[in-house]
């Protein structure tokens, strides 16, 4: 193993970081470094460029925009950090949105301390996090919210594959059950993974033009 | 949160009546605490004020009519104003019911009307204006009655007939009718008594024209008032039953707290209770009002709720689409039940995952455990849990249902019930 993944733990709640600090502290050791911490959207933004992790944690809910607003306002830098929300909130809305905004994962805060260690790990070699929850999110979304006959099939519609990678995932089995269950290499369900995450990340104009005009921004 | 709308700055201080101890309006003891001095002061200053040619009588009347209730002006913390609009707080009671107030204004109506005839026997005049006073009286009595009713009530639109009779329709009907009773009564005798009675035709007429014609002009004021009314009562209303849902969560949150104050050594005990107040607050934070047992997927998230109180499993539920089919919910459902009551008879594990996903054609639902396992083959044919109770009951309702075990490696229950049966039920059962 490496050099310990550096991670910004980013919380309006000092109680939690102080929690996230010790459980990383104890737990993941050798394997996470904490290197900063913050608590709003501004200092998180100063964070970032000022201590260069590798990994943020981020809770959804922040003073100051919330934290699609931190992602939005870091994706300029050179070396933008990875992102994983970690939060109370399982709303689809918060999942989805901060999905679309750039994280590469998202766990609640029920999170055991090795789980989470394992998903910062993951999350720094550029795979998705995915929970069952996550999953039956995405899924939703993709069945329910998105018009089928206004998207670009080839874009935004979940391949047959990538659907049942999703639905295994939901059922609650890990990465490497979906692997044995599906005859494929663990390699290729993160694959799977990044592409949904790719989809869900406003790939196509459709859901562009949708995007911006959702925010007032056309 | 809300709270500087509860507790505006109190810079005018105004009068009201107190409508919790009242003898007649409430007047007197709202100008008691108005003025800071003790009630019967007041009280007595408003019989001393009656001997100068009825001062008092006057002056009572008008604040009645004038100064509004306090009933809509108690500002509390959100707890007790929550707790107190749901009944579950001791409200104060009248002193005397309705009984008394009436009683009283209907002895000391009779009475001044006796001395004054004494003092001055004249009818013309006095009888009918003391008559028509005492309908008044009546009359503002039962307004009082329905502004306190409404206040209390929850429904949002104004309802005309409740605006003007409240809710306790007999009482209200009666004194209603009694007033207008007195009303007409007092007109009578006047026009009577003034010029006979083919004047009395022409005054009656003169009234009803003049009553029609302020209707007909005050009438689109009157409409846009009362829409606007419903509107801001709408308003209020779901303001309220926020604060009243906020208030009941925030009670239920110190009531877990103490709970688990008490129970801090036993950690499943404390699991339990933290979970429990969990979902209770997920619930009201983020699910919406998707929660009755109506969808499957609201049934489910009973069915996981029941699960985690009665027997300490945690059930990760994930529900994608949903359905309210009731041919499909209750199988699926009662199905599913059974499949976590094998988990914890004889799983070994605490925690289970369940996805339930509604199709456009089926329901499919996963019941996934990580436990000790069996041998599908070796279960004796007499075991009825899970192909009785999941597996017949399914295929009854035309879907299909499978268990897949390997030993130490945790069980599945799969059940797949199709939405729309083209085929019969027999059909798919053959497959």
């Amino acid at each position: 193993m490496d050099a310990p993944v550096k991670v910004l733990v980013v919380d309006d709640h000092a109680m939690f970081r102080t929690g996230v600090r010790a459980e990383l502290g104890q737990t993941g050791v050798g394997r996470v470094e904490v290197v900063a911490e913050a608590e709003d959207v501004d200092t998180a933004v100063a964070a970032v460029a000022a201590a260069r992790p590798d990994v943020v944690l981020l809770d959804v809910h922040l003073p100051g925009g919330g934290g699609v607003e931190v992602m939005r306002r870091t994706a300029h830098l050179p070396d933008a950090p990875r992102f994983l929300a970690l939060s109370v909130s399982d709303a689809a809305e918060d999942v989805i949105g901060t999905i679309r905004g750039g994280a590469r994962g998202y766990v609640t805060k029920t999170i055991t301390g090795p789980e989470l260690v394992d998903a910062i790990g993951r999350v720094a070699e550029g795979d998705a996090v995915f929970s069952p929850r996550l999953a039956g999110f995405v899924l939703d979304a993709f069945a329910g919210s998105v018009p089928v006959a206004a998207v670009d099939e080839d874009l935004d519609r979940l391949s047959e594959r990538e659907r049942e990678v999703m639905r295994l995932i939901a059922r609650g089995y890990a990465y490497k059950e979906v692997a044995k269950e599906l005859f494929i290499s663990v390699k290729t369900v993160e694959t799977h993974m990044s592409a949904v995450l790719r989809k869900l990340q406003l790939s196509s104009r459709h859901e562009l033009t949708k995007w911006a005009s959702d925010r007032r921004l056309l | 949160m809300t709270t500087q709308e509860l507790h505006p700055p109190l810079g005018a201080r105004r009068m009201t009546r107190a409508s919790a101890e009242t003898w007649l309006g409430g007047v007197a003891s709202g100008l008691a605490a108005h003025l800071g001095v003790p009630v019967q002061w007041a009280r007595i200053g408003f019989v001393v004020a009656m001997l100068f040619n009825g001062a008092g009588l006057v002056l009572y009347g008008a604040l009645w009519m004038l100064v509004p209730s306090d009933a809509s002006f108690e500002r509390s913390t959100p707890g007790l104003e929550g707790a107190s609009r749901q009944g579950r707080r001791p409200m104060a009671q009248r002193l005397l019911g309705d009984v008394g107030p009436v009683g009283s204004l209907v002895v000391a109506g009779i009475g001044l009307i006796l001395a004054l005839q004494v003092m001055l026997g004249s009818f013309s005049v006095l009888v009918p204006l003391l008559v028509a006073g005492l309908g008044v009286a009546l009359l503002w009595r039962q307004a009082d009655e329905a502004q306190k009713q409404r206040w209390f009530d929850v429904d949002g639109r104004i309802d005309p007939v409740r605006a003007v009779i409240g809710a306790d329709t007999r009482a209200g009907w009666a004194r209603i009718a009694a007033g207008a009773a007195l009303v007409l009564v007092a007109v009578s005798i006047f026009a009577v008594g003034s010029s006979g009675l083919a004047m009395a035709r022409e005054v009656w007429i003169a009234t009803v024209l003049g009553i029609v014609g302020v209707v007909v002009v005050a009438a689109p004021w009157l409409l846009r008032l009362a829409s606007d009314l419903g509107a801001e009562r709408a308003e209020r209303i779901r303001t309220q039953e926020r604060a009243d849902m906020a208030a009941h969560l925030h009670d239920s949150v110190l009531q877990t707290l103490a709970l688990i104050q008490r129970n801090a050594s036993d950690p499943t005990q404390v699991t339990r209770l933290a979970r429990r107040q969990e979902r209770d607050l997920r619930a009201w934070l983020y699910t919406g009002d998707s929660l009755d047992d109506a969808t499957l997927a609201g049934a489910l998230r009973d069915l996981a709720a029941k699960f985690e109180d009665d027997h300490g499993l945690v059930v990760d539920l994930v529900a994608v689409g949903d359905c309210d089919v009731a041919t499909v919910v209750r199988p699926v459902v009662q199905a599913v039940g059974e499949a976590l009551t094998n988990v914890v008879k004889h799983a070994g594990v605490e925690r289970v995952d369940v996805y339930a996903e509604c199709g456009a054609h089926e329901v499919e639902v996963f019941v996934r455990d990580r436990g000790v396992g069996f041998d599908p083959a070796g279960v004796a044919a007499d075991r009825m849990g899970v192909s009785g109770s999941i597996i017949g009951r399914i295929e009854r309702h035309g879907g299909r249902a499978s268990v897949r075990s390997t030993p130490g490696d945790g069980t599945e229950v799969r059940i797949v019930v199709p939405l729309a049966p083209v085929t019969s039920p027999t059909h798919e059962e053959k497959n």
